[in-house]
């Protein structure tokens, strides 16, 4: 039998190349069963990157289903509370480049705000805890409701329910917990990353 | 220990394989637009051109050399490549899933970069131990490494610097490419 493969170089090298073939294949499928991997870890870090209000803005239930969305080639670019900051640093993590926010979705609120209930004008119609997405407000049915400040992410998704319209949205008073350092100013030498995340407008003169 | 010396000088400087021997600048120009990926890639494929010298060696010397089969290293060094770069795929996506993002289809095209081939073949065709064959490996993927990382910090300079139109992109990533391998050249002297 060895003699036979011997003196017939086209069946050992059938055999060589196909024995070659066997090994691979079955090391590549010990390797994928070794290396097996459960969800998406991408799309836990960009659920990390949004800013977790649960608004519904971007037209999904909230931040994680629309993180979801992103790691199967949504656009980056439908969530208003997250602003500008949040876009790029989504375009960031993927290696792509950053687009404008989408207008369709809602404009980018320049200052932070928290809902307030005018409480004596409250019917108690349990309408905006229904809406609220992060159980935000205290209360029950016939009873003054109140908004837990600290828990309310400003997303306005409570204003338009209420029949009596008690409900404003307050800028956040700026308090020791929000300030922070101003940012650096800005260098003329640019590098080129500045240019792919269009954070910087003007680039050299070309 | 001068020996080990001598061959990493070699590979990675002399006879680098991408400045040198013109193998693997589909990689060199296709993922040096950025400094992370560059080094990402780089990472990848000194894992995949070590791994392919030590595999290619073995094959080489005991199933084509006993059997009288030289004639088919060429597509037995590639099946070999191709299950190194996909047992590498699967790793990377395993521990690292934004490099396997970010290197994207570049990844599985570890399998066609000449240099990987290059290397097994060039081994294959000289009188080398199993640890001189892998240092070569080894050391070509560290040349590959020092060249894409060197350029695509240049590039990145590059993409801001004042440039005239007519040359932008990929015509001043190639006259930059040229005068690095000029540079390279200069290394030929060396031993």
């Amino acid at each position: 039998m060895l003699e036979f493969i011997f003196q017939n170089p086209i069946i050992s090298a059938l055999i060589a190349l196909a024995g070659l073939g066997l090994i691979f294949g079955a090391l590549l499928g010990f390797a994928a069963e070794k290396f097996k991997i459960e969800g998406d870890p991408v799309i836990d870090q960009i659920d990390s990157l949004l800013p977790q209000t649960q608004c519904g803005q971007c037209g999904f239930p909230g931040c994680r289903p629309y993180a979801e969305s992103i790691a199967e080639g949504d656009a980056i670019n439908k969530c208003p509370p997250g602003g500008q900051s949040t876009i790029n640093a989504i375009a960031n993590l993927l290696d792509v480049p950053a687009p404008e926010l989408d207008q369709e979705h809602g404009e980018e609120a320049d200052v932070k705000t928290v809902a307030y209930i005018r409480e004596d004008e409250c019917i108690g119609c349990t309408k905006c805890i229904q809406a609220c997405p992060v159980d935000a407000i205290l209360g029950a049915a016939k009873l003054m409701h109140t908004v837990i400040a600290d828990e309310c992410t400003g997303c306005d998704l409570c204003v338009e329910p209420c029949p009596v319209d008690c409900i404003d949205m307050l800028p956040v008073a700026t308090g020791i917990n929000q300030w922070q350092w101003p940012a650096p100013p800005t260098v003329n030498g640019l590098i080129a990353t500045d240019r792919t995340h269009g954070s910087s407008s003007h680039g050299g003169a070309v | 220990m001068q020996e080990v010396a001598v061959i990493l000088v070699s590979s990675v400087l002399i006879n680098n394989y991408v400045l040198v021997q013109f193998l693997g600048l589909c990689p060199f120009m296709g993922v040096s637009k950025k400094l992370e990926s560059a080094i990402g890639m780089s990472a990848a494929t000194t894992f995949v051109l070590t791994l392919t010298a030590m595999v290619s060696y073995v094959v080489n010397k005991a199933v084509l050399i006993p059997l009288e089969l030289e004639y088919l290293r060429t597509i037995s060094f590639i099946m070999v490549i191709a299950a190194v770069v996909q047992f590498t795929k699967m790793f990377i996506e395993k521990t690292s899933p934004l490099l396997y993002r970010v290197l994207g289809v570049f990844l599985p095209l570890i399998t066609t970069n000449c240099a990987v081939l290059g290397v097994a073949l060039q081994n294959a065709a000289k009188p080398l131990s199993f640890g001189h064959a892998s240092l070569y490996g080894f050391g070509a993927g560290a040349g590959f490494s020092l060249v894409l990382i060197l350029f695509s910090a240049m590039r990145e300079r590059l993409a801001a610097a004042d440039i005239p139109k007519p040359f932008e992109g990929a015509a001043i990533a190639m006259i930059t490419a040229g005068l690095m391998s000029l540079a390279f050249m200069g290394f030929g002297g060396l031993v």
